[in-house]
């Protein structure tokens, strides 16, 4: 059997409030896919709708070929990471991992082994005869991926595992899972509302919002190309512009007008998107000047207010900088219409290519 | 969950269990209720429907009196209890009280012991040849009384109050200290602050506690009953009514038990309406910190405190010490030996062995219950779910004697005869000491990570294995310490058993109610200090189980 999953129109409701809105997706075998979005997009409800956890309201779900609508949660063969990973408090460490083995009924031989294994990867084998209550947070949450993937499921199902653990230990904790996952080769879906998180540990992501799904993409498109304002300013910082269209070329300001290839023929207002570090100083280019500078080491951060009151963050890397600017030093800011991305202000529709 | 359409709907374990809890439920419980409504409602004198018993009631001074009575008594209960469980609940929780943990294990076990000890350790002290007696008429002066509306309030008094001390002590933990140290801030003195920021703070929990003591005042049959001598209180005329030799009647009876329920009702519905409004949520960031006295203060603190505890613990010692002492028929103490124990273990060994065959009974059933109960109460919530838990809280507002006379009425014909049958004590010990059990089984599964239950069923258990080796698992300790709780108030239980047992069926707790009315001293101190010991132990097995945090109220 292939360990895709594909899900089609997947709608969930609670009363009148709809959770998701008919989300389809497509994730491949072995790939890293993650679910990112504020609280209340639904990817936690997704998440746990393929776990089973939740009814499913409409659409289908399949893994490969299989339906899994019907299937109850217990014979879905789905590995699960908790958010606060719900390790049996009564159990030592080697049994909490071989918890899912006994349900499958696996030999004690086998199961001797496959735990050790298991707990070997996830270098805990010295914890083996630990109650949960003696593991640090760290320890816990590699209980909880031994735990998921020793039953060698299909899909392996990750909620938001790494947000009780402190800042160090969640930098560590995601190369470990990002290892692990490409050694094992297991189809992974992993939900977060950490950006930087997304962006460093997955093959591809989902960014959602209010039930719908905003953008599909690696990590690279969504942080390049974001087909939307709310992608531009979810991932990321973004700097957004008001600027208009006329015959095929972007007017920024009243005398600067700029090319930005357009997919499709447009003409009236829209919004530009520009990351702090697509934006540099020059000779010419949009008057402004600096408000406030920050130094943070590899490169310095300016709030800059354009002539027109706008006002923008700037990055320009340390070893690139001749000089500070200092506060109110009168400044031209310019972008490379390549890179930058364009949107239709009232659709929020992506112009530019 | 919902069911997906198209599926096909099958009876699953789940349903099965609520059907038979609601239908039993609905058997032992609203049925017997509703015979004594309908009792009410009729009577031998008067042909068809009629008020006539409910106008006798409010017309004639020999039944509504006791009413009067038991609400006097209640409200004065109330009032003492309070003015003496807060003041310990606060040095309680402020002060360093040397063998603080000590004082607080005694107050809950004053509280847990059988509640007609009290009473006749009293009589043993206090009564007409009690030592307290003996000691005032040597110097020549006139002894208090025990008996009677004072005596009934003073024992109640020692018994209830510490309700109010737990109900108290728990809501001052759970106060931030900065809510005291902004109104210090703003210029408040220390009494001052109490007044007007801690008490008002802390007055739900308070007015709970009155709530419980009220309740249980009101429903008390064996203290007024030892007591009272001619001070009817309301249980105990509706035991007279229906037990008395020369007349029984089951319709006067009946509408009297109507009165107490509904005294119950009113109680409980000013709670929910005026109470549970009012309860602040409070998150404690920062604990109250215990204020280090030292010397004579300490002492001057901790005093009254120890004072209360000695005479709210004293009935207990009297009964344990009372018990070695061999007496003749004119109360001349013959020797301190065992032979109140052969005389009982003689005499009285059906009544021991069916205490404890009984209980252990009925604690098996809660135990298996309360489990299944309170896991649909907090994870299966629904109509259903709100409808178990009324049916299963019900028996807290009903005197154990109400439900002991509308058992009788239910079940002395056929189909089910069920009177005078170890059955019928065991039915009314379930019902009426499930709720214990419930109320700590669900409160610990609230504070029970459901994700372990989904992760369990996500490595491919079943959700009904899952809940037998996991979950079912999981609550033991909660479910125990509360089945401990139901356990003592089980082998302690007086009000529905007098009404219920038959020869055969006698209890330890019968057997010592008439032996003291026998004024057969020997024998009932013996039984008593099974009981009060039984209690202690099995009490430190709850200290035990949940590391001093057991949670009575």
């Amino acid at each position: 059997m292939s360990n895709e999953v594909i899900i089609r129109d997947a709608v969930k409701r609670y009363g009148d409030f709809t959770a998701l809105n008919g989300v389809s997706l497509n994730i491949k075998e072995g790939e890293f896919f993650t679910l990112l979005g504020p609280s209340g997009c639904g990817k936690t409800t997704l998440l746990r709708m393929i776990a089973g956890f939740n009814s499913i309201e409409g659409g289908d779900f399949y893994f490969g070929e299989k339906r899994i609508n019907d299937v109850p949660a217990h014979k879905r063969d789905i590995g699960m990471v908790f958010q606060n990973y719900a390790i049996f408090p009564h159990l030592t460490v080697k049994e909490n991992v071989a918890y899912g083995l006994k349900a499958r009924k696996v030999g004690k031989q086998e199961m001797e082994t496959r735990v050790s294994e298991a707990l070997e990867l996830v270098q805990i084998s010295h914890l083996a005869d630990r109650k949960p209550n003696e593991l640090s947070g760290g320890q816990q949450q590699r209980v909880a991926l031994a735990r998921a993937f020793v039953i060698e499921p299909s899909v392996l199902l990750m909620d938001e595992p790494l947000s009780n653990l402190d800042a160090k230990l969640r930098v560590q904790m995601r190369t470990v899972i990002k290892k692990l996952q490409r050694r094992l080769g297991i189809t992974t879906i992993y939900v977060t509302h950490d950006q930087e998180e997304a962006l460093a540990i997955s093959d591809r992501i989902a960014v959602m919002k209010d039930g719908n799904i905003m953008q599909i993409g690696t990590p690279n498109e969504i942080y390049a190309k974001p087909q939307n304002p709310f992608v531009a300013g979810f991932i990321g910082v973004s700097n957004f512009l008001d600027c208009e269209v006329r015959d095929g070329r972007t007017v920024v300001q009243d005398e600067i007008t700029v090319d930005i290839p357009l997919r499709k023929a447009f003409s009236g207002k829209a919004k530009l998107s520009a990351r702090p570090e697509q934006l540099f100083f020059s000779e010419q280019g949009m008057p402004g000047k600096v408000l406030f500078s920050t130094f943070l080491g590899d490169f310095i951060e300016y709030e800059v207010e354009l002539d027109n009151g706008q006002s923008l963050i700037v990055n320009e890397y340390t070893k690139d900088a001749s000089e500070v600017h200092p506060d109110g030093a009168q400044v031209f800011l310019r972008f490379d219409p390549n890179r930058v991305s364009l949107y239709e202000a009232e659709t929020g529709e992506v112009l530019s290519k | 969950m919902k069911q997906r359409l198209g599926q096909k709907w099958r009876p699953d374990f789940w349903f099965w269990v609520k059907f038979l809890v609601i239908a039993s439920m609905c058997l032992f419980i609203v049925y017997p209720f509703y015979n004594i409504i309908t009792k009410s409602i009729f009577s031998d004198k008067v042909e068809g429907v009629t008020l006539y018993n409910f106008i006798r009631f409010f017309s004639k001074p020999y039944y509504y009196q006791p009413l009067i009575r038991s609400l006097v008594v209640c409200s004065v209960t109330v009032l003492t209890s309070t003015l003496i469980g807060v003041p310990i609940a606060y040095v309680m929780t402020r002060y360093n009280v040397p063998g603080k943990t000590l004082v607080h294990i005694l107050i809950i076990m004053s509280l847990m012991s059988p509640p007609f000890i009290g009473a006749y350790s009293w009589i043993i002290l206090a009564g007409r040849n009690g030592i307290v007696a003996k000691m005032f008429t040597a110097l020549g002066l006139e002894a208090p009384t025990i008996y009677g509306k004072g005596g009934i309030i003073f024992v109640f008094t020692m018994h209830l109050f510490p309700y109010v001390y737990l109900y108290t002590s728990g809501a001052m933990n759970s106060i931030d200290s900065s809510l005291e140290e902004a109104a210090e801030n703003l210029g408040m003195s220390k009494l001052k602050r109490i007044w007007t920021v801690t008490l008002p703070v802390i007055l739900p929990s308070i007015l709970a506690g009155c709530v419980m003591v009220f309740m249980t005042c009101l429903a008390d049959f064996g203290t007024p009953m030892l007591l009272g001598e001619g001070y009817t209180v309301l249980p105990v005329l509706v035991y007279n009514e229906y037990m008395s030799e020369s007349a029984t009647n089951p319709y006067m009876a009946s509408a009297l038990s109507v009165v107490i329920v509904t005294c119950s009702l009113a109680i409980l519905l000013f709670q929910k309406m005026v109470i549970d409004k009012r309860n602040y949520m409070m998150s404690s960031l920062r604990p109250p910190q215990e204020t280090k006295l030292r010397g004579l203060r300490r002492f001057l603190v901790s005093l009254p405190i120890y004072l209360v505890v000695f005479v709210a613990f004293l009935p207990q010692i009297v009964v344990i010490c009372q018990s070695f002492v061999e007496r003749s028929f004119s109360g001349v103490v013959k020797g301190i030996n065992l032979k109140n124990y052969q005389i009982i273990s003689a005499r009285l060994a059906t009544n021991i062995r069916n205490t404890y065959v009984f209980s252990l009974i009925a604690i098996a059933f809660i135990i298996v219950v309360g489990i299944l109960v309170s896991y649909i109460l907090v994870r299966k919530k629904g109509k259903i779910a709100t409808l178990i838990d009324t049916l299963v809280m019900f028996p807290y507002v009903i005197p154990g004697s109400v439900l002991g006379i509308g058992l009788i009425i239910a079940f002395n014909r056929k189909p089910m005869v069920l009177v005078g049958t170890a059955s019928i004590m065991i039915i009314s010990y379930v019902i009426r000491k499930l709720p214990y059990t419930v109320r700590s089984g669900t409160a610990f599964l609230y504070q029970m990570d459901p994700f372990i239950e989904e992760a369990s069923i996500n490595l491919g258990v079943s959700p009904l294995k899952t809940f037998f080796t996991v979950t079912a698992r999981m609550m033991l300790p909660g479910i125990m310490s509360g089945a401990v709780i139901s356990w003592i108030t089980c082998i302690n239980e007086l009000s529905s058993s007098i009404m219920l047992y038959s020869g055969k069926t006698s209890t330890i707790a019968i057997a010592i109610y008439q032996e003291v009315m026998h004024m057969s001293d020997g024998p009932a101190s013996a039984l008593a200090t099974i009981l009060t010991v039984s209690s202690i132990v099995s009490l430190l097995i709850v200290f035990r189980l949940t590391k001093g945090k057991v949670k009575i109220v």
